[in-house]
């Protein structure tokens, strides 16, 4: 039932932010509906540690292999669609990473949302449900519902409270990844169908669907379905070209929730669905899909180095640094998913604090045009400092948590692709032309305006101050990170290489991953662990 | 013993980094030189316990190593933040602390009157810091994270005067062309990690040594990268481009980053991994090569330079050229040698200039000093004993010993042996030659500016102790015709850790030989440097004036033109292709759809006319038309 809680309290605590504004008035600025979002999200905070303390006294750790809770009730028992969510390690990084950006965004928005605050804030939190909804929904028609459902909060967000194209950018937003995932909706029934023909049991149970029998073909098809849907949210190129407009156009929390979650389902759609769902389909497009990842690399930063608008530049770092999640998930191995985790993350965190200063830029000076700001450290030392890290964290130094994640994905990409490894590495030297950049146009340089602005508030450094215990931490000493993701990601490897090997048994050999590909489960080690992830189907919890 | 709190040595620096970050802004001048310099006062005070402890009582194999803790473990990739104490990082940190101690003294006074006081010392910390990881690091992941933390904080330093563009410029260049080499350093170790399974250096050199061939592809291309990494730290052709414009940063910066360590890390890291280097000749080769080639193409450009910042940093090149070529021959220890000399007469040269600098209220020109030799006698036999010591000088300075060491082990060095030698041995003429150009034109003639100010006791106590040790810090390797007891003692200490030279030494009648040409060579250089600047100047203007000359200055001056190939070839078609595709070439695609569906819109939206004449006459039409379709085409 913690399952349900975690996805409830948003949902709940959305609704009464709104009705209490509404009745408030709106006479005190709206600080009740700002209290009672931060309070449904410290509820979920509450609940996650309750979760993590007690991962070992639950009746089914062990039997579920890497999960450590589940959630299973019929829904609509007629389509074999169930209410069926779950918990491994990575879910619960990824939960604990949507709830701790949420509180952020709260925070954030305290001062520079005024209007409408109790609409505001029940967006925000349906949006943030919908996304702990996909991380942790193992029916794929509840997990389609959940990703439809963080769109429309998400585009009210961008269209009512952005900035001045906000209508034109909160619609191509809506249209880029309503169309992304209405293909993956085909492909989700396109499964749906061919298991149901094989087997007689119409399900979008997650666990039943794995090991379905197709044709390449088919199973080629399928994969880029959903490989179109996640690729719209990462983004790849070339449909990145959302993504700039509907970050700059944000508010401040937008662009968070946007940068640290909602490109992250795509990440995390690619590490539990497509690849477990189409191991050999997505073993032999692998090359282009991690072309494509460089490509995003070094696009994304020549992109970010042109730009004049401080939101677009950090928008378009994005870009450059969700390629390398599309190369480390389709290098496929456990250097390099680690390293997938890890980006999540530490992107979140060092993106989204950009994405804050940003906006608390803009707050002062009302402009986000680099070309007027400069030397903007003589009067916001701290403002400058807190940029200066995350800067570094942006161009991957060393000691910060976005090294440890660049360098496992290219280190596992270097297993898998040397090639490719190496092109993408060269999104080392180009990250810090643009990050140094950023820096010497807004912080360094000549004064351009004589702008007189204060220096972040208490409020804003204690934000600041948590983002960059995090980062450091995560750089430093990401075992605890990797510990707690690493027998899901060992699930996840499992269940992949098993299928290859139980298809190059059945002796279907067009279905075998092409021996040039073979490299690509080579560290899905261990006995075969989707058995017994089966076999608890109808287990409740 | 002191080894277990060896762990000491790089925290403290970064405990004073920290503090001064958190704290400094609300900190007086006073508490924030007290946290900066003490912190690396007493890294170098633990140092030298250690080093005492280190050679009183050795560890078993002179090693120690200290695991600090597990940083990653992910499916055998398990670097830990481990330190590797041996006699070569011993040596590393001792330079790196004692020389890192004085030049925060000396800034302590230097930068008295600058704004960003607590800034500074919070940045020079973090830099030996980061130093320190670097030469302890047992692992190559730990080694680069040093690695880029120096790069760090030379970016930050040169940048550190921020309200002037061009320090920004010179500082991203800085960054940018390093991370040139680091990027090659990082593919070095995924290959290293993927082939032999570890990033423990002395683990992966033994693995290295067991599965490679020697001379095959991958110690050569492991190697290659590695190299990669040195040369954009260390400022050797094609990647020293930067290291010139770094002289924007404060001049102990200059003395501390640019000169005396972090510069040298690439020497250190080839030393480090010696096997690797061993293994892959041809890289070896080319390591030495490169020496040679940046040795005489920085001696010429440090010749005609106007700044004196400038040509000490042509001259820092170039000497790290002479380490490379000693690397390039396998004289290990003869490269670590000159090492710690350079870095005591080169950081007392930068200090030096310093002072003159401040003294003259910020000029840079060397054309608009002169005869400073009564005006500021300490800044200048401090800066004669860093001048001789560069030059050479025979028996009395460091740099004569560490340079003769080199010259002898490359004339040895097989069939490229005279042809590396020869060049070294230009080199060294050259030296002289721009070193005392710049002592004449600066301390001598008649006097053109009126000093301001002198160095304090804060300024003088560093300048004095590193003089003393340009001069006397050879005295620890004597070369083995002196015949004297102790003779090579430095290189015998770092015989635990370093292999011995891969040639064998001249014999003693060729080594005397091979000095006494050093001798004259340095000799010569100065008088030539005293003739064309100091008794007859008007030669030298001769010379610059001929045709010849004009070009070659000029040539010179502009580095050879790497700048102004790789602005036309690099940087400038990346700005144009970022310029011209900010608004994205891809969306245009996105609008271009967008667009045929907004014409189809209002197309259809104008037969909306709100006339039911007109809409009457189009459903007529459209019955004729359905009708007449519906009779002829079946």
């Amino acid at each position: 039932m913690e399952l349900l809680w975690l996805i409830i309290a948003p949902f709940a605590g959305g609704v009464i932010a709104w009705l209490i504004d509404r009745i408030d008035g709106g006479d005190r600025r709206g600080l009740p509906a700002r209290w009672v979002s931060l309070l449904a999200l410290v509820f979920d905070l509450a609940l996650l540690a309750a979760i993590w303390a007690g991962r070992h006294a639950g009746t089914g750790v062990g039997k579920y292999g890497a999960w450590f809770l589940q959630l299973k009730a019929g829904w609509i028992p007629e389509i074999g669609a169930s209410f069926h969510l779950a918990m491994d390690g990575l879910s619960f990084l990824l939960v604990f990473l949507t709830v701790f950006l949420g509180i952020v965004s709260v925070a954030v928005s305290w001062n520079e949302i005024k209007d409408r605050v109790g609409f505001f804030h029940f967006n925000l939190l349906w949006c943030l449900a919908g996304v702990i909804g996909v991380f942790l929904a193992l029916d794929l028609f509840l997990f389609y519902f959940f990703w439809e459902m963080m769109l429309v909060p998400m585009y009210f967000l961008i269209a009512v409270w952005g900035h001045e194209r906000r209508r034109y950018a909160a619609m191509k937003f809506f249209i880029f990844t309503q169309l992304g995932g209405l293909v993956m909706l085909m492909a989700i029934l396109g499964l749906y169908f061919i298991h149901g023909a094989q087997t007689g049991v119409y399900t979008f149970d997650y666990f039943s669907l794995i090991g379905t029998r197709m044709s390449a073909a088919a199973a080629f098809w399928l994969m880029l379905g959903f490989f179109t849907a996640f690729a719209v949210k990462l983004p790849a190129v070339p449909v990145h070209s959302w993504l700039p407009d509907a970050h700059t156009e944000a508010p401040t929390a937008g662009s968070v929730i946007l940068a640290g979650l909602l490109l992250k389902t795509g990440a995390y759609g690619l590490l539990r669905f497509l690849v477990p769902l189409f191991p050999a389909a997505s073993a032999s497009f692998a090359p282009v899909a991690m072309a494509i990842g460089v490509a995003g690399i070094l696009y994304g930063a020549i992109l970010a180095f042109g730009q004049t608008d401080l939101k677009k530049l950090i928008a378009d770092t994005s870009i450059s640094h969700m390629g390398f999640i599309l190369i480390g998930v389709f290098a496929w191995n456990s250097l390099a998913l680690q390293g997938v985790v890890m980006q999540i993350i530490c992107h979140a965190i060092s993106t989204g604090m950009l994405f804050i200063l940003a906006g608390a830029l803009q707050e002062r000076i009302h402009t986000r045009d680099m070309g007027l700001m400069g030397r903007l450290w003589e009067k916001v030392p701290v403002m400058g400092g807190v940029g200066m890290v995350f800067a570094l964290a942006s161009l991957g130094l060393p000691g910060l948590g976005n090294f440890v994640a660049e360098f496992l994905i290219l280190l596992g990409a270097f297993k898998a692709n040397p090639a490719m490894s190496v092109l993408a590495a060269l999104g080392l030297i180009v990250s810090t032309v643009y990050a140094l950049r950023m820096m010497q146009h807004v912080f360094h340089g000549e004064e351009r305006r004589g702008w007189s602005l204060p220096d972040l508030s208490a409020r804003e450094k204690g934000v600041a101050a948590a983002m960059i215990i995090l980062i450091v931490w995560l750089g430093l000493f990401p075992q605890p990170v990797i510990d707690a993701a690493s027998p899901a990601l060992q699930g996840l490897e499992a269940i992949a290489g098993s299928q290859v090997k139980i298809i190059s048994v059945a002796g279907l050999g067009r279905m075998t991953a092409p021996p040039a590909q073979a490299s690509f489960y080579r560290t899905a080690s261990g006995p075969l662990k989707s058995g017994a992830l089966k076999g608890d189907k109808n287990e409740r919890r | 013993m002191m080894l277990p709190y060896l762990w000491l040595i790089p925290a403290l620096p970064f405990a004073g980094f920290l503090v001064l970050s958190v704290l400094g802004r609300r900190m007086g001048n006073g508490p924030a030189a007290a946290v900066g310099v003490g912190s690396v006062g007493l890294s170098a005070l633990v140092a030298i316990l250690v080093a005492s402890s280190f050679i009183n009582a050795p560890p078993p194999a002179h090693v120690y190593t200290q695991t600090l803790w597990r940083w990653i473990s992910v499916g055998g990739f398990a670097p830990g933040v481990m330190l590797y104490l041996d006699s070569l990082s011993l040596i590393m940190v001792l330079v790196v602390t004692v020389v890192g101690f004085l030049i925060h003294l000396y800034s302590a006074e230097f930068m008295a009157a600058d704004d960003g006081y607590s800034r500074f010392f919070a940045y020079m910390n973090l830099f030996v810091g980061s130093m320190l990881v670097l030469v302890l690091a047992g692992n190559l992941l730990f080694l680069y994270l040093g690695w880029e933390g120096v790069g760090l904080c030379s970016y930050l330093l040169i940048g550190f005067w921020y309200r002037e563009p061009e320090n920004g410029a010179a500082a991203i260049k800085a960054f940018v062309v390093t991370r040139v080499g680091d990027t090659a350093l990082a593919i070095g170790l995924f290959l290293i990690f993927i082939n032999l399974g570890t990033l423990d250096i002395q683990r992966m050199m033994n693995l290295a040594a067991l599965h490679w061939r020697p001379g095959g592809a991958l110690p050569t291309i492991a190697a290659a990268l590695l190299l990669g990494g040195a040369i954009g730290k260390s400022a050797q052709l094609p990647l020293q481009t930067w290291l010139p414009d770094a002289m924007a940063g404060p001049t102990p910066v200059s003395a501390l980053i640019h000169a005396a360590t972090m510069v040298t890390a690439g020497v250190y890291l080839i030393a480090r991994t010696n096997v690797l280097f061993t293994m892959a000749p041809a890289v070896q080769i080319a390591v030495a090569v490169i020496g040679a080639a940046t040795l005489l193409v920085s001696g010429m450009s440090a010749l005609v330079q106007h700044d004196i910042k400038r040509v000490l940093a042509y001259s820092t090149i170039s000497q790290i050229g002479y380490m490379f070529v000693a690397l390039g021959v396998g004289a290990w220890s003869a490269a670590i040698f000159h090492f710690m000399t350079h870095a005591f007469f080169k950081a007392l040269l930068f200090l030096g200039a310093g002072a003159v600098i401040a003294g003259l209220g910020g000029e840079h020109d060397i054309f608009r000093m002169g005869g400073l030799r009564r005006q500021m006698p300490l800044a200048f036999w401090c800066f004669l004993a860093g001048a001789c010591s560069l030059s050479a000088l025979p028996l009395v300075t460091a740099g004569f010993y560490s340079k003769g060491l080199i010259l002898s082990s490359a004339w040895e060095a097989g069939r490229a042996g005279f042809w590396l030698w020869a060049a070294a041995i230009a080199g060294a003429l050259l030296t002289s030659i721009y070193t005392f150009r710049l002592v004449f034109i600066v301390f001598f003639g008649e006097a053109k500016a009126k000093i301001s100010k002198k160095p304090g006791p804060r300024a003088a106590i560093p300048l004095v102790i590193l003089a003393f040790l340009s001069v006397a810090g050879g005295f620890v390797n004597f070369p083995a015709f002196f015949g004297i007891k102790g003779s090579m003692f430095f290189s015998r200490f770092l015989a635990s850790a370093l292999p011995s030279a891969t040639y064998a030494a001249p014999l003693p009648e060729t080594d005397l030989l091979l000095e006494a040409v050093a001798a004259i060579v340095s000799l010569a250089g100065i008088y030539v440097a005293y003739f064309f600047f100091l008794s007859s100047p008007e030669y030298s203007r001769e010379m610059a004036g001929t045709a010849i000359g004009k070009v070659l200055k000029r040539f010179w001056f502009e580095d050879w033109g790497f700048d102004w190939l790789y602005e036309k070839t690099l940087a400038a078609p990346y700005r144009w292709l970022a310029r011209t595709n900010r608004n994205d070439a891809v969306d245009l695609f996105y609008s271009f759809i967008a667009k045929v569906n907004m014409f189809f819109h209002y197309g259809l939206s104008l037969s909306q006319t709100g006339k039911v004449r007109f809409y009457a006459a189009v459903i007529a039409l459209g019955a004729v038309v359905t009708i007449t379709i519906a009779v002829f085409a079946r």
